[in-house]
């Protein structure tokens, strides 16, 4: 049983990376990658939201938007699977603005490192996309739990890294048209292909 | 009738202001959906359509969204939309559809449509917002297109799915380069673009973080630790 959710977590962070292979949430992870500090910040935020709004989706989905899936309080027939994309939007939305109120409140000093990352993080298509490969894969609410945390994992791993890589970068002597966005592209392009020779592995 | 405005708003975001190249908006969904030029149209007809219209809406309700709530609205304005989008996409081309999978869905989050909700259609009138959302739209598209020609002819030798380079498996003379096909070559593309444009275009060149100060002829060896 272990064995099996760590093998969901391997799979997301690596082999499905959520950034480097499916290209989610590309623009924060360009746009917000030139320091380690922000780019850890936002890193974990996306992890947390990622371990909350997954397997929340998930319950909805299961238990109210699925075709059938209002049996368990006696209507039968139903199929609300074309107002998924509407609620999930919403379950984040609603998430991400409960998350800062209580870290204003309970935890100020998280609230101070994550406070302006928090905003950003609802039209972040990485957190949208892990919900609806969640549902593309089928997978189960204990299987949810640890996809949303491989997939917020998996994206904070790679902001980390381009951050690393972009602030080494900063000295080099780079042509005028590259300078910033052009190199940053080629960069994540590069790292790309490199975590595209993880998906060979079998587990 | 200020012609000149309207003009701008739908030319500038081609080139000078272009949303994926200057602005860093909707790169998300850009690179998944290149590898082939029909796909790629269906995906621009649906971005383009998308941002035009939740440009117009929200433009119409600006006067009456209390900025509290705002995004919230503009959220759920853009979701149906992008709803009514997938629908249609289901039942007239569900081939396209099942290809393009989730990144249908995630035009909501294209920080395109958000971005330019924020910045342009909570301030201005509704047609003029209209047409911005089309400029940028067509901007997105200019890049999408153009990587999805130079991956899909180089790449796999066709247009559209139909043979231009003839292929050497196929008893042609062109070897197709099958790293344009894997979905990271569009990143590199996208950034020999960004260089293109800032050759021609110089005001787009970042600054550097720091300045260069000029060798000096004779260094000065008492600071010589600082460059190992």
């Amino acid at each position: 049983m272990f064995e099996h959710y760590l093998n969901i977590f391997i799979t997301t962070v690596f082999i499905e990376n959520i950034a480097l292979s499916l290209f989610l949430g590309m623009c924060t992870f360009i746009a917000i990658s030139k320091k380690i500090d922000a780019a850890f910040g936002l890193g974990i935020a996306v992890i947390v939201v990622c371990l909350i709004t997954v397997p929340l989706n998930n319950l909805i989905y299961n238990y109210i938007l699925r075709e059938d899936a209002l049996t368990w309080i006696g209507i039968e027939g139903t199929n609300l699977e074309f107002v998924e994309l509407i609620s999930y939007i919403g379950v984040i939305a609603a998430s991400v603005q409960i998350l800062e109120m209580f870290l204003d409140k309970y935890v100020p000093a998280l609230y101070n490192a994550l406070g302006q990352f928090l905003p950003l993080i609802t039209v972040n298509c990485a957190i949208l996309g892990a919900s609806l490969f969640m549902v593309e894969k089928d997978l189960m609410f204990v299987e949810s739990i640890v996809y949303g945390f491989g997939a917020g994992f998996g994206w904070a791993l790679a902001i980390v890294v381009l951050a690393g890589i972009r602030e080494k970068l900063k000295y080099s002597d780079i042509p005028d048209g590259l300078k910033g966005l052009g190199t940053t592209f080629i960069i994540v392009g590069l790292m790309s292909f490199g975590f595209m020779s993880f998906g060979g592995i079998s587990l | 009738m200020n012609l000149k405005k309207y003009q701008d708003v739908i030319v500038k975001p081609l080139i000078d202001e272009n949303p994926i190249t200057l602005q860093i908006l909707g790169i998300c969904s850009a690179l998944a959906v290149t590898n082939n030029l029909s796909v790629t149209m269906v995906m621009c007809v649906a971005v383009i359509s998308v941002i035009s219209f939740s440009n117009l809406f929200i433009s119409l309700i600006r006067n009456y969204i209390t900025s509290s709530i705002r995004i919230i609205v503009q959220m759920t304005i853009i979701a149906s939309l992008v709803i009514v989008v997938d629908e249609l996409l289901k039942a007239y081309d569900y081939e396209t559809s099942k290809k393009l999978s989730v990144f249908v869905g995630l035009i909501i989050t294209n920080c395109i449509v958000m971005g330019r909700a924020e910045a342009f259609a909570m301030k201005e009138k509704p047609l003029l917002s209209f047409l911005d959302g089309l400029g940028n739209g067509l901007g997105y598209s200019l890049i999408l297109i153009a990587v999805a020609t130079i991956r899909e002819l180089f790449g796999a030798g066709t247009l559209f799915g139909y043979e231009i380079l003839p292929l050497i498996s196929n008893g042609g003379w062109y070897m197709g380069n099958n790293l344009l096909l894997l979905p990271p070559s569009s990143f590199i593309i996208i950034g020999l673009f960004i260089w293109l444009i800032r050759s021609l275009k110089s005001d787009q060149i970042e600054e550097d973080d720091f300045f260069v100060s000029k060798h000096s002829t004779s260094p000065d060896l008492s600071k010589r630790e600082i460059n190992v």
